[in-house]
């Protein structure tokens, strides 16, 4: 869940009014919104650099706001206030404009064809006639970071271009070029670097290393270029320092490229619609046009208002309201999804404004109406469903088996179900390629390299970390293990297995003996071939040579008992002799 | 039990006197061990009322060992000075006797000798008196004779410190009758047996108390693991509810079910190799249903079923790569689709408390594993009231009353809640779990009927387990650093209480 940091004074003069903590932390339940933390600048850089570092830095309250991944509309103060005063019903959702230029055509982007195998997509506007301060401009700055973060995945998909358009002239193109080829003088560094020197340059810069990764193997860069040749920028890595916007810049230039156009024009009409209530005429952007390597062009932003038509029914229904088409409607509205009753009473027409890219089908709208509603206020209510209840027969058993082998004598150990390729197969005499492991691919530490193959591992683990408790040891569990298995759909299967181990002075081959014993007279297993159970001797490398045995049950091969191999007990750091059971419960199910 | 004629004859002295009796006096006048007579104080006392002991204890010195020895031939020094003849002797020949080396650094710090270095065949000692007066000897027989009280405190401390005196605490009992005096005792049994049960003669016997004071002997048995007790209420829970258990038993999913089935984007953020596992071996998964996968890959890039889609190209590749499930919400959805596929819709309602897995980073309440719980309700016109109702009712089972919903968001359900409960100890409301409405995109490609509603709820079950319990870090409780100990004491689990 992205997190927004907001100073709190800026954001109760913008609001209209002061809260108490509690006050606002409450408004935000209600909105789904969550007052994480209450800080300031000063806080922030003594709890993470020390007091010293934090002196003279600026101890402004600071709301630390976290806002549901989807709504990138409240990514910023002005859409964290937009929303909140429509929701309070302090005013009305803003109507947001595309204008033609006064006196001029639209600023043109064109799409060279070379982009294609690179970042294909590219959109832009213009705001005319802005008016930053040093809030609106820090806001305008972290609003693109906080887009970058979510919603353009890291800039993967979308990067994000701001330029002061009096320092540039169009047409404007789109191309992609050799690393080598492009040389320009990137945002804040005094010089001119081939795009090669770039990516050298940004390996060790703490932001910039991020996003490298995304165009570092290709042939071509992706690059924007002005008509005089000035470089705009090179996404999704930086821009060029000559566009870069200030405090006095009055125009502003904003390109998106992407390799999803569905991100590029939601991140645009973001950037757009959150700031354009600061241009002359509010709430107004200027069109540019965008022309695709086949002659097509697209004018941006398209701000796109669709409507949805649905009932108060559908509603009420849903959400377990009897609420009036009218209440409903206002409900909405609150939600800036401006609603109005159709001419028949029942039927409400709802406009999705180009903000709430998140409203994608009628539920979307359902859910809004709910939060306005209020959730604490619809009356909680139990379903009539019908049902017998049933245990998946597995589990059962394994709840069973779990209680009487404890009543055995036996303590229960709760173990990982992802373990390291060690702990299968070195530390137990076994060769890997016999375990028929699955194997992870990007596992952080040797911790998660392979999924268990066997609960004895971690039951032999349990041991050693408790070598400090009083002999003996007497352990069992009840679990999973992973088992490749070309039958099944993703090629491997869980097998349920009760693993035991008895670690002593003394082998207690008998103990475990006896154990299984037990476990078979639980099963109503007699023994006895045939359609009893009974064990004879194995060669198992996990086990002592001459002290193991393959356990048999109607018939069919179902685990292995026996004393463990004294290269076992070395390998996990034991010093005492260790018998151990190992068997499959699925065929007594 | 002491010896019968001891204890029967201290009966009959403390019968004689007036007032009482100390039990050492008894011992010397009866000329036996002191610890014989504690033997039958401590065996009348076990008796009842008999008698009434006091401890008492009271200081006195004696002589060590060495000290008898110069009590009896004189001090060192005093040895020295008698055994040099007139014409001296040669000083390594007085080295050589067992009292020569303490008795010459004295003896020559008293002057009653000389040591002539010069000597011709060696350093040679001479006498330099005739009558000494051996007052070490002197004070230790007064000792001895039990009249330290006529030596000073700094005398006695000084032969303490030549260790030839020894203070020592003796205790003793002053005996006086009690309440039940008598001369004549009856023996006590310490239990009841086969045989006085068979001859009845356990109504005459007088038994000996219990030590109600002392614990008992630990049985000797086996523990469940507190967590797995926690997962057996949550289970009893769901089934007094009316939940059928789901097949969780499969750890290994196919991104299509685990994300692509829930209508979660393939850009999600959760699919990132930062958050999740995927496998090198078996990577891939095969055969899925092939009309429901084209209706899934259509919702997710073009729309459809009232929805706008999110407008991206889907692609096989990236539904095929099989994961270490990420919630057994994957297995949510494969039961959905299940049910979908009957002839008739029939309502249902399923739970499951299983594994799930996240790349993550690790600290002491995350682990890379964890047990989550889930519910699913499908039915026809479930309301959200219904699912604030029927979480209201299991929260309840839990022991938990006070309940509020906060708007949230996930890619598969809409609406979301997180749900809250207040927590009295903190003073404030925290969240338990998290809940909603499966999407219509994630329910009408499967086949489910237009108007059916799939409510659902889930939680993990080391949190709760973790409050129970009053165990900070995770790695106490799961995986093989568990604290045994802690397994062997935890109490039973009862939920609401």
């Amino acid at each position: 869940m992205p997190t927004v940091s907001v100073k709190r004074d800026l954001l109760f003069h913008a609001l209209g009014r002061t809260y108490t903590d509690e006050e606002f932390d409450e408004l935000c339940f209600e909105f789904g919104l969550e007052l994480d933390e209450i800080t300031s600048e000063k806080d922030i850089i003594s709890r993470e650099q020390g007091d010293t570092k934090a002196e003279g830095a600026s101890d402004v309250i600071l709301y630390k706001i976290d806002v549901p991944a989807n709504r990138y509309d409240l990514l910023c103060l002005e859409g964290l206030v937009r929303g909140l005063q429509v929701f309070k019903q302090k005013m009305e959702a803003p109507r947001y404009r595309r204008v033609s230029p006064a006196s001029s055509e639209p600023q043109r982007l064109v799409i060279t064809e070379e982009t294609t195998v690179v970042r294909p997509h590219a959109v832009a506007a213009v705001l005319r006639n802005i008016t930053f301060t040093q809030e609106r401009y820090d806001s305008f700055i972290e609003l693109q970071e906080k887009l970058h973060q979510n919603v353009c995945r890291k800039r993967t998909l979308v990067a994000i271009g701001t330029h002061d358009l009096d320092t540039i002239s169009g047409p404007f193109t789109y191309t992609a070029k050799p690393p080598g080829d492009i040389r320009f003088k990137p945002l804040n560094q005094a010089k001119e670097y081939t795009a090669q020197e770039l990516m050298i340059l940004y390996k060790t810069d703490s932001h910039l290393r991020h996003y490298l990764h995304i165009i570092e193997d290709e042939a071509v860069y992706p690059v924007i270029y002005d008509s005089n040749g000035i470089v705009l920028s090179m996404p999704p890595i930086i821009n060029g320092d000559h566009s870069k916007i200030s405090l006095n810049t009055k125009n502003v230039f904003i390109e998106c490229t992407a390799t999803d156009l569905t991100k590029a024009k939601i991140v645009l009409d973001m950037m757009v619609t959150m700031f354009c209530e600061y241009c002359e005429e509010p709430f107004t952007v200027e069109e540019a046009e965008v022309v695709y390597p086949d002659g097509r062009t697209c004018q941006y932003p398209e701000l796109a208002y669709r409507k949805e038509t649905l009932s108060a029914d559908f509603i009420n229904r849903k959400v377990g309201i009897s609420e009036s088409t009218e209440h409903i409607a206002q409900l909405l509205t609150k939600m800036c999804l401006r609603s109005e009753v159709m001419s028949d009473g029942e039927q409400i027409e709802v406009e999705i404004p180009p903000t709430r890219s998140d409203v994608i089908h009628a539920c979307d709208i359902m859910e809004d109406a709910a939060m306005a509603y209020g959730f604490n206020n619809i009356p909680r209510t139990t379903p009539r469903t019908y049902t017998v209840a049933n245990q998946l027969p597995l589990n059962k058993l394994s709840e069973l088996l779990r209680q009487d082998l404890a009543a055995a004598g036996f303590t229960e150990a709760l173990t990982f179900a992802l373990c390291s390729q060690e702990d299968i197969a070195d530390k137990l005499l076994k060769n890997i390629s016999e375990t028929r492991a699955c194997h992870i691919s990007n596992p952080k530490t040797a911790e998660f390299q392979v999924a268990r193959t066997t609960l004895l591992s971690g039951l032999l683990k349990t041991v050693a970390a408790n070598r400090k408790m009083p002999l003996p040891l007497r352990l069992f569990e009840i679990s999973d293990v992973v088992l490749k298995d070309e039958t099944k759909d993703v090629g491997a299967r869980n097998n349920r297995r009760l693993c035991a181990v008895y670690y002593n002075k003394s082998p207690g081959f008998e103990v475990i003996h006896g154990l299984m014993d037990r476990v078979m007279q639980l099963l109503e297993v007699k023994p006895g071939q045939g359609n009893g159970y009974h064990i004879q001797a194995a060669d198992d490398s996990t086990f002592f040579p001459g002290r193991c045995a393959e356990i048999f049950a109607r018939g069919k091969s179902i685990g292995r008992l026996g004393v463990l191999h004294p290269d076992v007990i070395n390998r996990f750091e034991l010093t005492m002799p260790c018998s151990a059971l190992d068997i499959d419960i699925e065929p007594f199910l | 039990m002491a010896d019968t004629g001891l204890v029967e004859t201290l009966l009959r002295r403390v019968e004689k006197v007036d007032g009482g009796l100390d039990s050492q006096d008894v011992a010397t006048s009866l000329g036996v061990d002191h610890q014989a007579i504690v033997g039958a104080v401590k065996s009348l006392q076990a008796l009842g009322d008999v008698i009434s002991a006091e401890q008492r204890s009271s200081k006195h010195w004696e002589l060590t060992g060495e000290g008898c020895e110069i009590a009896e031939q004189g001090s060192h020094e005093a040895r020295v000075v008698i055994s040099i003849p007139e014409e001296g002797m040669p000083q390594s020949q007085l080295m050589k006797l067992a009292f020569g080396k303490v008795g010459f650094s004295k003896a020559m710090s008293n002057k009653w000798i000389r040591l002539d270095k010069g000597h011709e065949g060696g350093p040679r000692i001479f006498k330099t008196v005739e009558h000494l007066e051996d007052l070490v000897r002197d004070k230790l027989l007064l000792v001895q004779k039990g009249q330290a009280s006529q030596l000073e405190e700094k005398e006695k401390n000084e032969l303490k410190k030549r260790k030839l005196l020894s203070e020592v605490t003796v205790k003793s009992y002053w005996i006086t009758k009690g309440s039940c005096f008598s001369t004549t005792i009856t023996k006590q049994e310490t239990e009841l047996t086969p045989e006085m049960i068979a001859s009845g003669s356990w109504k005459e016997k007088k038994f000996k108390p219990y030590n109600f004071e002392a614990m008992g002997v630990a049985p000797d048995c086996g523990h469940l693991h507190p967590l797995l007790k926690v997962r057996t209420q949550f289970r009893q829970i769901f089934l007094e509810m009316g939940f059928t258990e789901m097949p969780t038993n499969n750890f290994i999913e196919s991104s299509f079910w685990n994300f692509d089935s829930l209508f979660q984007p393939q850009q999600h953020p959760a699919r990132d190799q930062h958050d999740t596992f995927f496998l090198s071996d078996p990577a891939q998964a095969h055969e899925f249903p092939q009309d429901y996968l084209e209706r899934v890959r259509k919702v997710h890039s073009e729309g459809g079923f009232g929805s706008q889609g999110y407008k991206y190209d889907w692609k096989i590749e990236e539904a095929q790569k099989n994961i270490l499930r990420t919630h057994t919400t994957a297995v949510s959805a494969r039961m959905l689709y299940k049910l979908a596929q009957q002839e008739k819709f029939t309502p249902v309602k399923y739970f499951s408390i299983d594994r799930v897995f996240r790349n993550e980073t690790l600290d002491a309440t995350h682990l890379a594993e964890f047990h989550q719980i889930e519910g699913v309700v499908a039915d026809y016109g479930l309301t959200l009231g219904d699912l604030m109702g029927i979480l209201h009712q299991f929260f309840n089972k839990l022991g938990i009353t006070k309940l509020r919903f906060k708007p949230a968001y996930n890619p598969y359900t809409e609406p979301s809640m997180e749900v809250f409960s207040y927590h009295e100890g903190l003073k404030k409301w925290v969240e338990v779990g998290n809940s909603g409405m499966f999407r219509p995109e994630m329910l009408l490609p499967m086949g489910l009927p237009e108007g059916v509603t799939v409510i659902a709820w889930g939680l993990s079950l080391e949190r709760p387990t973790m409050i129970k319990y009053g165990i900070n870090n995770i790695r106490e409780l799961v995986g093989h650093k568990v604290n045994l100990q802690m397994v062997y004491d935890s109490p039973v689990c009862r939920l609401d209480s």
